[in-house]
């Protein structure tokens, strides 16, 4: 039964004189690599260039504050259970008087860590999100020498109060609302 | 005293410039299989990563250094000895330059002018496979005894095809001084032209002799681990990786100066330049031809693949020894009608 029309018959004919010396060939395989001396390179100098990523790209994770500045996160656990690799823990606390100017409601995570080598990247964690706290981003994890170091706390993952430092997270919500 | 003291000087010229030119091979080497590759290759230390060879340097001196404890310690450390002083010798008898008339005297750009210089230089690298055997036999390890047998008999098989297309140079100069080879292929007349055959045959044995691809079994990684250096670290790795491209940097300058004139290039007497100017155009032109072969090594090892051990054998003893042979054959024929002493 034909498959596809990509078959070849084999022949296994008599080499002439020209293919036993061998020379003629090695001559054009040659001349191919010596093309590719002067070709464009495919190699990212990555450190300096980056990889152009498409917009739905899911990478490292931010906690978002709302627009007074104060943490989304109420410690639910909701995405660590929507988690498939089980990355994400987290303890809560309840939120003192006096802190009401850092976590939105009565409860927030005092810990929330996410093991980036475990995490797939999947994005479960931002859809089971009920406060829209979890999004992941267009940001890379960069690489380390510890496998520790891997596990992000709130300090890797929380964004910043001041403006300047909000993370836009517009970009991948949009175009998903565009398909 | 002052001969002495020139020889010296030459000695160490020679010296350091293999050491150098050998380095930068290992940075040629990886720069040019990442540009035939579509890659960039190392650029990191220094611009360009001109640096590198240091920085290999640095890395292979500071590892650890590990000797097998079953090993024969003295063997195991003579090995990478020998391959290393071998391949720092047979650099002595090539022709680096025509020589510099100073104060009326003339003194030629080369160490030393033994009249067997082509003799010479084959029993020094036959000396180097020793290196190789020793060094395979006392780590006593499988993979490197195999890559130390293949190597040996690689290289035997085929420096007898190597000694034979070069005795039919010998017929057609006369000679077997590396310093008049050079002299007699003044201008144009290279060798080359008329022994084509040859300087084929040359060329791929070189190839066989340096274990460099398409015939580098001896370390043939897929079947051999690292074959005959298996088991060596640090500086002594180091030894038979630089011993490999001090060889190539040699073999390289033998095969210009055997079959591509050396120091000559056409045009040579209507420059105009006053004999010492000539000397040192030669000398850089001869170096030119030196780097285009050894890029002619990296460019074939990064087109042809490894052969097959029993095709490697098939190729050296059924056909370049034959080929060999009928050259040998062609020439002396074509010696004795050029002479007028064949009559038909």
């Amino acid at each position: 039964m034909q498959l596809t029309n990509r078959s070849k018959i084999v022949v296994n004919k008599e080499m002439t004189f020209a293919e036993k010396i061998y020379l003629p060939a090695i001559l054009s395989g040659l001349l191919i690599t010596i093309k590719h001396l002067f070709r464009k390179k495919a190699t990212v100098k990555y450190p300096e260039q980056t990889r152009p990523i498409a917009p739905v790209y899911r990478g490292w994770h931010v906690l978002k504050r709302d627009e007074q500045g104060r943490e989304n996160c109420t410690a639910c656990g909701l995405c660590a259970v929507a988690c498939p690799a089980e990355a994400i823990t987290m303890t809560a606390a309840e939120r003192k008087k006096g802190e009401e100017h850092l976590y939105r409601e009565e409860k927030y995570a005092a810990v929330y860590e996410i093991n980036m080598l475990r995490c797939i990247y999947c994005g479960l964690c931002e859809e089971a999100c009920p406060k829209e706290a979890i999004f992941l981003t267009d940001r890379m994890v960069p690489s380390d020498m510890v496998r520790t170091n891997f596990i992000f706390g709130k300090d890797k993952l929380v964004e910043g109060k001041e403006a300047d430092k909000r993370i836009d997270v517009s970009k991948r919500q949009n175009a998903h609302r565009h398909q | 005293m002052e001969f002495l003291l020139i020889k010296f000087v030459l000695v160490v010229i020679v010296f350091a410039v293999s050491l150098g030119i050998a380095a930068y091979s290992t940075y040629a080497e990886r720069k040019i299989a990442a540009f035939l590759q579509d890659r960039v290759g190392p650029d990191r230390a220094g611009p360009f990563g001109i640096l590198q060879p240091m920085a290999d340097g640095v890395k292979m001196f500071m590892k650890e250094e590990i000797i097998p404890s079953n090993a024969d310690r003295l063997l195991f450390i003579l090995g990478p000895c020998i391959m290393m002083m071998t391949a720092c010798m047979t650099g002595v008898v090539i022709p680096w330059g025509h020589g510099l008339e100073i104060n009326g005297t003339f003194y030629p750009v080369q160490i030393t002018d033994i009249n067997i210089g082509i003799l010479y230089v084959f029993g020094v690298v036959s000396i180097g496979v020793y290196g190789i055997m020793i060094g395979g036999w006392a780590s006593n390890n499988k993979y490197s005894l195999m890559g130390a047998i293949r190597a040996s008999s690689q290289m035997i098989s085929y420096e007898l095809a190597m000694g034979m297309a070069v005795i039919a140079l010998i017929m057609t100069t006369g000679t077997l001084s590396l310093r008049e080879m050079v002299e007699q292929q003044q201008g144009f007349h290279w060798n080359v032209f008329t022994q084509p055959l040859g300087f084929i045959l040359f060329i791929i044995c070189a190839f066989a002799e340096c274990n460099r691809t398409p015939f580098d079994l001896p370390e043939c990684e897929t079947e051999l681990v690292g074959g005959y250096h298996t088991e060596y670290s640090s500086m002594k790795l180091g030894f038979y990786l630089f011993a490999e491209y001090i060889n190539m940097f040699i073999s390289s300058a033998i095969i210009a100066s055997l079959y591509f004139g050396g120091y000559n290039f056409p045009f040579i007497d209507q420059l105009g330049l006053s004999p010492n100017m000539l000397s040192i155009v030669g000398t850089l032109i001869f170096f030119g031809k030196i780097f285009f072969f050894i890029f002619f090594f990296m460019w074939i090892r990064w087109t042809i693949p490894r052969f097959r051990y029993d095709q490697l054998m098939h190729l050296g003893w059924r056909t370049m020894i034959p080929l060999a042979i009928i050259n040998i054959l062609g020439t002396g024929v074509y010696v004795l009608y050029k002479n007028g002493q064949l009559h038909f």
